[in-house]
């Protein structure tokens, strides 16, 4: 059997119990909802949040929101079947290794794209207007940035097996300082020239601001290019780190 | 089925170097069931991680169902069943979810993977909780979830860590007659650790006791019992006298090993304690220094390990890391 074939299979089992529950579904994407429901009517009586409606500028944001949180977040069951001896007996079948963290990864895009869907969905009838070529491009951008993210917070999970709260601290440290630099929440361009310079350094930042052109149909605008790159990159730097620290996974 | 030679595994922890298992030799034969007995830390588990090829030895090799375990890792994973010591069923997923998972990942079809989890939900009493979160089972419930993952393809050789850790003794006895009865029927060969004498005593064929990494006896539980422990006979004498009298008496018997006294008891270890008792007191009764009580005890794998290492493998330990 082969590597896809593998993964297929670890696909398949991560996926059942979502399939069997989908309201889980709604409730793992608890954070973005609140911002969504209680930030946003905020920010729709707030003067200029860039061009045309409030929900044009905030969704596509909020849509990044749910990917980091979400991807960043997949080493959580990890760590839970690291420690229970699940995965323990998975490595001990001759399923590849590489495709015990691709099939989670690949749960992980996958749960996300239907999240993201539903977000958009909800807010079409509150004026949120996409692109449709946009949006699909904007949704496979955010696919790839999934699959480095999962993949970094998958390995982070083996590393830290030993200490979870380690893993906890690290993924709990880094989500809101990468989120509130991103522009989610608020437009950078009224920030000071410090914190306006710290989000240049945030890869996420570029990732807003082309799911903002996208989702507005501007498919060639300069920073979808950046957000390519930078999606690429994680995922490319998030695969390799993560099938390392998954062949040397010795319990 | 099994050939390690000088299979050893260090480990450095906070800067020191650990040796877990120091270079230990062992040949398993088709169907035996052997037992892996030794105290918390002995390496048990790590001994066992290695031929399963969980975790890479320092040095040495090992053969493990025909396969090198370091060069063909993958031939020996499908040949092999492994339970380790944690659930392997993941908290939120179903057991029969579970069991076609692991039907899959061993290369069974589609049909073949419906019919085997059927099968082996059947044989242990889990076609009632199929439906259930594995999280939600017990303790039992849960162990022999574990006992059907690990036998899906029909391993040619089982290997169980700690199985019994953590159940109370009805579970426990529920488990072994599931294992045994596996081994009657597909004549699997099982290799096994516990920290449980009564259950190496009782269970298995063969013991292999291991302390400090290294294998120190290996052998039948008799024969172990009898050539390094012997059974122990206690006697009370009406005098410290006495007492010396019989002790010195005891010494002079051929099949003796040691004669201890400690105030009015006197400590005889003898093999076959039951023929020497009789002899024993007649030569008392003939030297004046009669028994007032006796007792012949038969010894356990516990004395066995105090011979043998000097101290005691103490039962009931909570499960090595």
């Amino acid at each position: 059997m082969n590597l896809v074939s593998h993964t297929g299979i670890v696909f398949v089992r991560e996926m059942r119990p979502g399939l069997r529950n989908p309201l889980g579904l709604v409730f793992q994407m608890a954070e973005p909802l609140v911002f969504l429901v209680l930030f946003g009517p905020l920010l729709a009586v707030m003067p200029s949040v860039g061009d045309g409606s409030t929900w044009q500028w905030f969704v596509p944001g909020i849509v990044v929101m749910l990917s980091l949180f979400g991807a960043s977040g997949a080493g959580y069951l990890m760590l839970t079947e690291a420690s229970a001896g699940t995965l323990e007996r998975l490595l001990a079948t001759p399923l590849r290794r590489t495709a015990i963290l691709a099939g989670r990864t690949g749960k992980e895009v996958a749960t996300l794209l239907v999240q993201a869907l539903l977000i958009v969905l909800a807010t079409l009838p509150v004026g949120f207007d996409p692109h449709p070529l946009g949006a699909l491009v904007g949704l496979l951008l955010l696919a790839v940035f999934g699959v480095g993210l999962g993949s970094l917070s998958i390995s982070l999970a083996l590393a830290m097996r030993d200490q979870p709260s380690t893993f906890y601290g690290i993924q709990q440290g880094l989500l809101f300082p990468l989120l509130l630099l991103s522009g989610v929440l608020l437009p950078m361009d009224f920030a000071p020239d410090w914190l306006h310079t710290a989000s240049r350094f945030n890869p996420l930042t570029y990732l807003v601001e082309a799911e903002r052109a996208l989702f507005a149909g501007d498919l060639a605008h300069p920073s979808v290019l950046w957000a390519a790159l930078t999606a690429v990159a994680v995922a490319v730097v998030g695969l390799a780190v993560g099938a390392r620290t998954m062949r040397r996974a010795s319990c | 089925m099994i050939h390690a030679r000088q299979l050893a595994r260090t480990f450095q922890v906070k800067g020191e170097r650990v040796e877990a298992v120091r270079g230990i030799d062992l040949d398993v034969e088709p169907g035996e069931l052997v037992a892996f007995l030794g105290p918390n830390g002995a390496g048990k588990s790590t001994s066992l991680r290695m031929l399963t090829t969980l975790l890479p030895p320092t040095s040495g090799t090992a053969l493990v169902a025909g396969h090198d375990v370091t060069h063909e890792g993958a031939r020996v994973r499908q040949r092999i069943g492994y339970i380790g010591q944690g659930s392997g069923s993941g908290e939120y997923m179903l057991p029969r979810d579970e069991l076609m998972t692991q039907c899959r990942a061993y290369g069974l079809s589609r049909t073949e993977a419906v019919r085997r989890t059927g099968e082996l939900m059947a044989m242990l009493d889990l076609e009632s909780l199929a439906t259930r979160p594995a999280g939600t089972l017990s303790g039992g419930q849960r162990r022999r979830l574990d006992i059907a993952l690990g036998m899906v393809h029909r391993p040619a050789l089982l290997f169980l860590d700690e199985p019994s850790t953590g159940l109370d003794p009805q579970n426990r006895a529920h488990l072994w007659e599931h294992i045994l009865r596996l081994r009657r029927e597909s004549g699997t060969t099982l290799f096994l650790t516990t920290h449980y004498l009564d259950e190496a005593d009782a269970m298995a064929e063969r013991v292999i006791i291991v302390d400090r990494g290294a294998i120190v006896a290996d052998d039948t539980a008799e024969n172990l019992k009898a050539q390094l422990a012997g059974d122990l006979i206690t006697l009370t004498l009406a005098d410290t006298d006495h007492a010396g009298t019989a002790a010195a008496i005891a010494s002079r018997m051929p099949s003796v090993s040691e004669a201890t006294v400690d105030g009015t008891t006197v400590r005889v270890r003898a093999t076959w304690g039951v023929a020497v008792l009789p002899e024993y007191l007649r030569a008392l009764d003939t030297s004046a220094a009669p028994a007032l009580t006796a007792e012949v005890r038969t010894p356990t794998l516990d004395d066995v390990f105090l011979a043998l290492t000097g101290r005691r493998l103490r039962d009931g330990d909570a499960p090595e890391e």
